[in-house]
This record gives structure tokens, sequence and C-alpha cells, in this order.
């Protein structure tokens, strides 16, 4: 929304505050300030001149000498425009003055232009003659300007040499621009702004005094109006204006409308426009002989219907869009746009004004569907006060009537068949004051209510809502009101009384915090991915067709194809990161990323999906899959998990088939691991030996523990021995770790791998490995028999594994 | 006797300091002290002298024996901190060769500013509280005050899986949730994920994170409100930071309120970053609005409360003058490795 100075001064003219604290105070009694401009920034000793004389410039055929009169003297001033003459009243910028723009350059100057005298072709010229350009304006605006040269002054606008040409043209304004919530549907309009501005700086404020001079006739022998749908349409307000005279509008008109961006047309189009801003009702003007029957109908369209606005577009219409229409056919979309078949044209001689209030979610959602959004329907889709149709209709005849732009027929036709009750809202200062935590008296309250147009009874102490805050409901939006008007700023700061809380993170965050931990210490940085991706992911992760995981929920409005479904599998944020990385040389990359994946309970969604929160390792460039296994190693440890066994894999489609794991818990599946398969890679255009790991974070947090008991540190020697071993190639290592462990007895205190060998001296086929069992007892040093004979049980173990002690 | 045992201290002692090295030292010692030692054959030797001479020899033998230590002692230490000195001086290295360092990982600035942000509020004894991503049309607007149609809904484009199942578009669900448990008081933050069908670019993002607080208990104020969001500005954004309240709408609070800070980069006085107003926009909150409290059944006139919701990216962006939104889901290792 925005509002130039002047107009609100019009409604408040005790208003007189520098810009900067007009804005100020507004934005912190509620209206948020986001910008304004002075018209005039740059525009700086700019007086009205009066051409004297003109002379040919010696030296130069494009150039012509004038004395120009500015009041108090006569100057003398070089110009080059061919549009000026004798006589003419000109904007002229004095020595050391500024414009906002140089003539035909498109280049923004936001400090404007300095402007000294000097000389033209060795002739004095002490100032420029302006351009309506040059002074921050254009012809859309200023439509009597030249295309091209100095703008003159018309006859009828009564300047005299000397006047300020800044003031004469109506730039000496600001535009303030206000974010306006969306609860605030009445300071969408002049009126509502100028309220608002009235009770932030306590000043008497003038709404407009509306009074219609009817000229006889009465209008329902012109117009029927019959609302068919009274849900979408609450009330409809028609009027009917004869004799209609087309022509310009008053320049107070023009300039309040230039100052908001709108350009002027003509009296009739203008009056609708200056209403909608000034009320925030929009409005529209039929021509009355367009109209089949003398008759208004509002009623939806029919599914597949098509209409053909004022822009001369063809839309396509439904069921749940309200039509306006005439006897016989569709005139206007409701709310949204004229039809071009009841368009109003320079010959027009009698206008059918309406004011109408539509529901505002139909209009937005109509609005949306037909692909058409206008300034009418921005301000129904707020939800209009059904009284603002009555008050704008008769402002906008009264308009009529005094700018003598046609008759107003005697009467109006207002459809309103429920009437909005008017609100009441008990009177509660203590209620208030409890919510804000001040001690503000009950009379000041009143005070604000009062600008505010509440009226207070005193009788029963209630207040009645004026209808157009429809978002006063109940004691907090009063108590609101009156913080606005208190300030703020003036409410006192204290802290929350009452029990002490602990404050806390939840285990699973600890959890999580351990997991950042370990992956940072390990070379992993934390990155960050969206939950949603494409299909596609499925096929560059090789998924079968029939992989649980393919059965992803489906978002209905994506930004595309590409953000559709929500990630089941953790692993695409983590390898298209990785991709990235690579493709841009970056040597090395390591990346964690803890976040959710949604699994469905059942598709199409009937209830809330499970939210599992994955810890994604991804990595590059430096390390293999037993670095990738050490961290996940690590964080089992750190958290207390053991027990936990590496079961190869061969099922994970998108990892290596010969390097990829499970680690389990007994049947828990804690996290996967593997080298990303080539394919996978390719798909993701990354060209490198890749490794992931995915864990299962609720897994991790179910079974950790920060629990630590101290053990005491061993006081007698351990007694080590070395098993070095021959067995088959495919036999997996931890297979022998596991017996080993499950033989050694209770004396084992840990068992190590320490060497792997394949080559010639172990034979085809074979592969020899190496550990270091080392035994201890707490409470005394171990005899060599006791040792040999554990040694003895692990080995008889192996053996029946086919696992020989290498000679 | 005597003029022997003289002559042969003497030497010792002049062996003794011309010693080059240790080994040396060594040496002089086994052949004055040791078992077949010159000094150790004049003990022997104490049988041949008289009985009365034998404690005045054995005296001499004594003191000879003592000053010859003495200056073997002497000597090794003077020897051994040369050595020393000399092996120090070898060992030297260029100390301004790079130090070594092992490959470390980076906190997500967005993580590290959430973490951050908890710390404060936990401090101030506020537990944190989780909520779904994938919520009911429920909890994300009706009982925030947000029924169907409201045109709140339109301004928060709602990704929609069905008509009642969306991805969230605020943290303020998991208010609701906790609310309608009923356990009371309350003094909550709920970090999280939310969505909103924002195009990609550099001050938008799909998919961003906010943290949701609230407080209800009994007679809980708007001066509470302003005291509490005062304490965290100056916790998190340091000692001097100014806030400042401006009245806003929220559906689910009233009165609400937008807060400002004193620009953290310039103080106040105005630069780029605040577009020379001093201030910077930080958050929105309010009084849990009476309607609300009722629909998660609580009774607005025994109890009341205040929320407010702080949007992550914003306040990391801000903070580490990150100038484009993308880059905190790119995760280029050259910009985590920044932080």
């Amino acid at each position: 929304m925005k509002t130039p100075l002047s107009w609100l001064k019009a409604y408040v003219p005790d208003l007189n505050v520098d810009v900067q604290e007009f804005v100020d105070r507004m934005t912190l009694s509620g209206s948020h300030v986001e910008g304004y401009e002075k018209k005039d920034k740059n525009l700086e000793k700019i007086v009205v001149g009066k051409i004297e004389s003109m002379e040919r410039h010696p030296d130069a055929d494009k150039l012509v000498v004038c004395q120009v009169n500015v009041g108090t003297e006569v100057l003398q001033i070089v110009t080059g425009a061919k549009n000026v003459k004798t006589g003419d009243l000109i904007p002229l910028v004095l020595d050391g003055g500024k414009v906002a723009a140089a003539h035909g350059d498109d280049t923004e100057y936001p400090e404007g232009i300095k402007i000294k005298k000097g000389k033209l072709r060795g002739v004095e010229s002490n100032g420029m003659m302006c351009g309506i350009e040059e002074l921050g304006s254009s012809r859309d605006f200023y439509p009597e300007a030249p295309e091209d040269g100095v703008y003159v002054f018309q006859e009828e606008s009564g300047v005299k040499p000397g006047d300020d040409a800044v003031k004469a043209l109506g730039l000496d304004d600001t535009v303030v621009e206000y974010e306006i919530t969306s609860n605030r549907v009445d300071c969408f309009s002049m009126i509502g702004m100028a309220r608002e501005a009235a009770a932030t700086f306590d000043k008497p404020f003038y709404p407009p005094v509306v009074s219609v001079k009817e000229s006889g006739g009465d209008v329902n022998d012109y117009i029927r109006v019959k609302v068919e749908d009274t849900e979408l349409c609450t009330r409809y307000c028609a009027r009917v204006v004869k004799n209609i005279t087309i022509g310009p509008s008053p320049k107070w008109m023009q300039d309040r409308l230039k100052a908001m961006g709108i350009r002027s047309i003509n009296n009739l189009v203008d009056i609708t426009n200056y209403v909608m801003e000034e009320y925030g009702q929009p409005m529209h003007a039929y021509d009355l002989k367009t109209i089949a029957g003398n008759q208004i109908v509002v009623k939806r369209a029919a599914d597949g219907d098509t209409f053909t606005t004022l822009d001369g577009q063809e839309r396509k219409l439904d069921a749940d869009v309200l039509m306006i229409c005439d006897g016989e056919k569709e005139v206007g979309i409701a709310g949204i746009m004229g039809g071009e078949n009841s368009m109003i044209t320079e010959d027009v001689k009698t206008v059918l004004f309406e004011a109408a209030c539509f529901d505002g979610t139909n209009i937005r959602l109509s609005s949306k569907r037909i692909g058409l959004q206008t300034d009418a329907s921005f301000k129904f889709t707020k939800g209009l006060d059904p009284a603002s149709a009555y008050e704008a209709i008769n402002r906008a005849c009264q308009l009529v009537e005094e700018m003598g732009c046609g008759e107003v027929v005697s009467g109006i036709v207002d459809v309103y068949p429920n009437p909005a009750e008017e609100k009441v809202l008990p009177f509660e200062p203590d209620r208030y004051n409890a919510l804000l935590g001040t001690d503000i008296p009950a009379e000041d309250m009143l005070s604000y209510f009062a600008k505010l147009g509440l009226t207070y009874h005193e009788d029963d102490q209630t207040l009645t809502i004026p209808s157009f805050r429809q978002d006063l409901g109940c004691m907090a939006d009063l108590a609101e009101e009156v913080a606005r008007f208190y300030g703020y700023d003036n409410i006192p700061v204290s802290l929350p009384k009452g029990e002490a809380t602990v404050g806390k993170k939840p285990f699973h965050q600890r959890v999580n915090d351990v997991a950042r931990e370990i992956c940072e210490r390990n070379g992993f940085s934390g990155g960050m991915s969206y939950s949603f991706e494409s299909p596609k992911v499925f096929d560059k992760l090789l998924l079968p067709e029939d992989a649980k995981e393919r059965n992803a929920i489906v978002i209905s409005n994506p930004l595309g194809e590409d953000f559709s479904i929500m990630r089941t599998v953790s692993l695409n944020g983590i390898l298209t990161s990785l991709a990235t990385n690579y493709n841009r040389r970056n040597k090395i990359a390591r990346l964690y990323e803890l976040g959710n994946i949604y699994l469905p309970k059942s598709l199409p969604l009937t209830e809330l999906p499970e939210e599992k929160m994955r810890l994604t390792l991804g990595m590059y460039g430096e390390g293999d899959f037993f670095d990738m296994k050490g961290v996940v190693e690590e964080l089992l440890e750190k958290l207390g998990i053991r027990g936990v066994t590496c079961e190869p894999s061969k099922d994970i489609p998108y990892l290596h088939p010969g390097r990829q794991a499970r680690m389990m818990k007994g049947k828990l599946e804690l996290a996967l691991l593997g080298q990303v398969h080539p394919e996978t890679g390719d798909n993701y255009d990354l060209k490198t030996d890749a490794y992931v790991a995915v864990i299962n974070m609720e897994t991790l947090t179910m079974l950790a523990g920060f629990d630590r008991k101290y053990e005491g540190i061993a006081k007698f020697p351990a007694s080590t021995r070395d098993l070095s071993m021959v067995m088959g190639k495919e036999m997996f290592v931890g297979q022998i770790e596991q017996v080993i462990k499950k033989n050694a007895g209770k004396m084992l205190e840990s068992c190590e791998l320490f060497d792997v060998y394949e080559g010639e001296q172990v034979g085809e086929g074979k592969k020899s490995v190496a550990f270091a069992l080392s035994f201890r007892a707490k409470d005394r040093n171990l005899e060599s028999a006791e040792v040999d004979k554990a040694v003895d049980k692990v080995l008889e173990a192996l053996k029946n594994l086919g696992v020989e002690l290498r000679a | 006797m005597k003029e022997k045992l003289e002559a042969m201290k003497a030497e010792a002692i002049a062996r003794i300091e011309s010693a080059k090295d240790l080994d040396a030292l060594n040496e002089i010692k086994v052949a004055m002290l040791g078992k077949k030692g010159e000094l150790t054959a004049v003990l022997k030797g104490m049988k041949d002298v008289p009985p009365e001479e034998r404690p005045q020899v054995g005296q001499m033998v004594n003191e000879a024996r003592a000053a010859i230590e003495e200056k073997l002692e002497e000597e090794r230490t003077k020897l051994a901190r040369m050595l020393r000195t000399e092996k120090l001086k070898r060992e030297t290295i260029d100390v301004t060769l790079p130090g070594r360092r092992s490959l470390r990982g980076h906190r997500h600035p967005n993580q590290t500013a959430l973490e951050d942000l908890e710390r404060v509020f936990i401090g101030m004894g506020y537990e944190v509280v989780d909520g779904p991503e994938v919520e009911y049309d429920r909890y994300n607007f009706e009982l925030l005050n947000i029924p169907a149609n409201h045109p709140a809904k339109d301004e928060q484009d709602t990704f929609y899986i069905t008509k009642d199942i969306l991805l969230r578009t605020q943290t303020s669900p998991v208010q609701a949730r906790v609310m309608e448990q009923g356990k009371l008081p309350i003094r909550m933050i709920s970090p999280g994920r939310v969505f909103r069908s924002d195009e990609v670019d550099a001050t938008h993002s799909p998919s961003f994170h906010q943290l949701e607080g609230l407080v209800i208990d009994r007679g809980i104020t708007f001066a509470d409100l302003k005291g509490t969001l005062g304490q965290f500005a100056r916790e998190f954004f340091g000692e001097k930071t100014k806030v400042k309240f401006r009245p806003h709408h929220f559906p689910f609070t009233e009165p609400s309120a937008e807060v400002d800070i004193t620009c953290f980069k310039c103080g106040g006085k105005g630069c780029r970053m605040c577009k020379g107003s001093g201030w910077i926009e930080i958050l929105g909150c309010g009084m849990v609005h009476p309607h609300v409290l009722e629909m998660c059944g609580i009774d607005p006139k025994e109890y009341q409360g205040f929320a407010f919701g702080i949007g992550l990216e914003r306040v990391t962006l801000l903070k580490y003058e990150i100038d484009d939104m993308r880059l905190l889901y790119e995760n280029d290792v050259r910009f985590l490795n920044q932080f």
C-alpha cells in the first residue's frame, strides 16, 4: 500500500511532521513503512520563468538565447529546445540547482544532476529550462508535456514567474509505502491510512462527508439487480448516472492519482480509480445501453464457459467463478475484470455504477485459476467490509455531480440480504493490562479506541466495533490496539516468573551431537540437502523396479519434477554434493549430513509417514572402505554400542558388489557402507572412487549409552601369542575373529589382526592371516599352560573351518 | 708415599682436564679408581705400610680419591652439557615450515548458528522439542488460527501431499502439539526444517529452518516477552544490542510484533548490511492468541503465554555475511571449510 503524504493531509490537515518522523512513528504504531520516495529529492532551485524574448545564438544554429523573467530578475538562458516561444511559462532550474535526470538519457542519477551557470558557445547561460523527464516524471503523468522539449505550463495552471515550479507541478510530494498485514483490510485505503495517521499523531481526522445531490428519476426504472449467490456476493449496490459528459478530471484529482502512479484517463475512469484508492473499494462502470434487459444478475458461471475481458483476452471459466450478467449474457467477472462487451466508450450517455462485496476467498481462488490478477481482485481478496460498497458508490456519485460529469439518478439499488451484525465487545481494561504487563489507565485506553472509531457505551461498559475493523474480535485484539497506541516501546520489560524449568535437549539430539563430533574429527564437513528430490534418483541408485524405496511420498504441487518426491533414501544429496565438489576440482571432499528420510506407512498417505534420521557420509580423494568403516566403528564405540558385527553384503545395488557391508547388532541394522558402484558414480557424474555410509540414527539412539565404569588398570602382565593362519581366499577375516573371540575364553584381552597376505608362498586361492592374541588375568600371573590351552581350543575350532596354522 | 700420591693425583687431574669425551673420562676413572686402578693399587699396598702410618696414608689416599672423583664429576657435567648443546644445535629445524594438520571436518554454519541459539535458550531454562516435518494441516494451520481458505495459507505457499497432509510451513505446529499434550507450564524451543514453495534464488529456498519458542504459564505478559527476547538478543548478538518491537500480525498471536535489533555490524549507525537504517529485522513474536490456547485445550483465562519464531538461515547469512543462500545447500568444501 502506498500513500502520497499530500493525499493523507487532505483528511488530516494538521499533520505537520517531517517525513522521517512520520515514517518512524507510523511503523511503531503498526503500519510498517517499507520505504518512501520523495518525488522532489533531486529537484532544487526550480522556479517558473517567463520567456520575455528570444534571439538566435550568434555562433550556433541550433541554440537560442532567451531572456527569462523569474519574478525578481530577468536571466539570460541559452536553450536548444525547439518548442518554446516568447511568452511561455516554463520550469527553470537556476544556477546551483539540481534536476533529477538528463534530457534524452536513461541513466539513473541517484544524487541528481547539479546545474551551474556557464557559457554555451561563448554566450552566458544562467540556468536551464526543464523538460518533464528532467523533473523526474514522464509524459504518462503529464500528457500535456511535449514529446521532446521543455515543459510549458498551460494557461489554466495560473502560475506566474518566480513561483516554485516543483510545487506548481505537484511534484513536492512524498509517497510512503507500507507493508499492510492481511488482517488490516481497512488500511488498503487512503481513508484507512489517514485514520491510522491521525490516531498515531493524535490529530483530528476528517473523512469525506458524503452527500449525493440527486437529479430525480428512480434508479429502479433503469436497472434491476438479482443476486443468485448471496454467499459469494454479500452486497451489491448499483446507481445510475445519466447525461454523462466525458472530459478531463480536475487537476487535484489528477495530481493525487499521479502521485499514486495512476495515469489520468478521463473524469469517469478517474472517479472510479480515485474512489478505489480512497475507500479501498473497487468499482465498476458499465455503459447502461449495453446491459440487456436493464437487468443485472450475479451468478456462478457454468463449467467450460468462456468470456472475453476488457483487455481483449478470452478467459476460461468454471462453476466457482462468480459472474456479473445482464438479461442475456455475461458482462464481467465479478471482482476481477469487466467484459469487452460492456466497456465504457467515449460516447457513453448513461453509466451504471457497481460497488459490491464479493467473497475474498472466492475471488482469490478464481483469480488464481483464471490467471488474472487486477487491482480490483487484489483488494477483494482481503475480504472487504460490506459497508464500504455503499459508501464508495455514493462517494463516486457525489464526485460525478461535483465535477459536472453527469446527473445522478435518484435512489440506489442495494441488495444486502443478510446485513452484518454490529459487533460489540466488553471493555476490559484490567485484562488488557494483565496481558500486556502494563498499568495503563482505562481513560487512556478509551481515548485510543475513540481515535480508531470504536464507540464506548458507559452504561454496560462495552465497545461497538466499526464494521471496517473486521479484525477486532476478542480481548487480545483490543489489547493490541491499546499496546499500539501506548507504544510497544513504552511497555516495560520483565522476565517470566513462576516455577523454574530445566533447559535440556532430548537424548536423541545428544546422540546426534556425538555423531557430528565424530564425523568432523574424521575430516567430514556438515552438509545440507533438500528433503525432496527427483523420482529419477531411484534409477540413478540402480534400485530395482520393485524396490520398496520407490514407494515415496509425492508432493501434489512441487516446484518441479526434480523436487517432487520426499526422499526415502538419504544418499542422493551427498552423492550430488560429492559430484559438485569433484567437478569443481576439489581434490578431497568428505561430507556428512544428518537429515530425515520419509517412509510412508501406506500410499496414498492417510497418516503421517515415519521420519527416520539418517547420518549419511560420503568421501572421495583420500581413504578407502576401511577409513569409512573406521568412522562408523568410532561412532559406535563412542556411543557405547558393543557386540557389533560387520556382515558382508551383495544386495545393495548402488554399492560395489564386492565392497559393501552392513553393521549389525544382532538382527538390528545399524549402518550400511561401501564403495559407490561405478555405474551409480557415472549417473552422478562422479567419476572417481567414492565411499559412503548410511547410519540409522534411531537404532543407534535406542542402543546408545554414555554410562562408563572404571575397570582398573591391569596389574599383572599380559601373555601374548601370535597366530599365523592359512585359509581359503574367500573366507572373511571377521569370521576368524569371531571364532577366536568365542573360543579363547575369558582371559582373552584382545585379538588384533596384524597381517593379511596373498601370494606365492601361501599358494593359489589361499591367504595368510595373522592375529596377535593377548591374554591377561586381573588377579594373577597367567601360567603358560593356561594360555596354551586357550590357544589350542581356538586352533581346534579354526581347524573345523578348514583353517590351518601356518608352519 | 705422600709425594707419590700427590703426583698421581696431579697426573689424574691433568688427564681429566684434557679428556675429549665421556669415554676418555671413563677410561681415566677405571685407570685410577677401578679395581685394577692405580689408586686402588695403593690401597691394596697398605699391608706393606707400617701400621702406625696406615691411618695417615689411608686419609691421604681417600683425599686423593675424593679430589679425583670431584674433578671427574665436574668434567663429566661440563662435557655432558657441551654434548647436549651440540646435539640441540644439530637438531635445529626451520620452524617457519607450515604446521602439520590432520584432516578435520567443519560444522555447517547453519548448524553452528542453531547451536548458538539453542545454548542461549537452554541456559534460560527452555527444553528443546522436535516435531514432524510432514505434518497435518490441523497442526500447521487450523490449530494456529489459520482456518481453511485463510489468506495466510496463500502467503505461506504450501507444499501439499494430500488435502490434510502437507510439508510444514513453519515450526509453530510443534507449539500446538506441545500445548495439546497439556503439561504446563511450558518453556520450549523447537528448531527444525520447514518448507515453502519459493523458487530457489539468492534469498529464497524452498526448504529452510526456523526456531520456534513458546512459554505458557500463569501471568505471562507481553512485558515478559520483551524482557526475554531482549535478554536473548544481548546474549546472542552482544551485550550492547538493543531491540525494537514493532506491531505486526500473525494469525496465532495477539498482540503480535516483529523485532528489530541494532545492526551488529555497525552498531546502529547505519551501513550496507542494515541498508542504512541501523536496524535488522530478526524475528516475529507475540502473545499466544486466546483462541489458539482454547483450541489446544488450555484455558486462556488462567494461562497466558508468548511465542516467537526465528529464521535460522537469516541469522546465519547475516552473522557470517554470506550473500547467497544457495551456498548453504551446495556443500562445496571450499565454502564449508571457512567455518
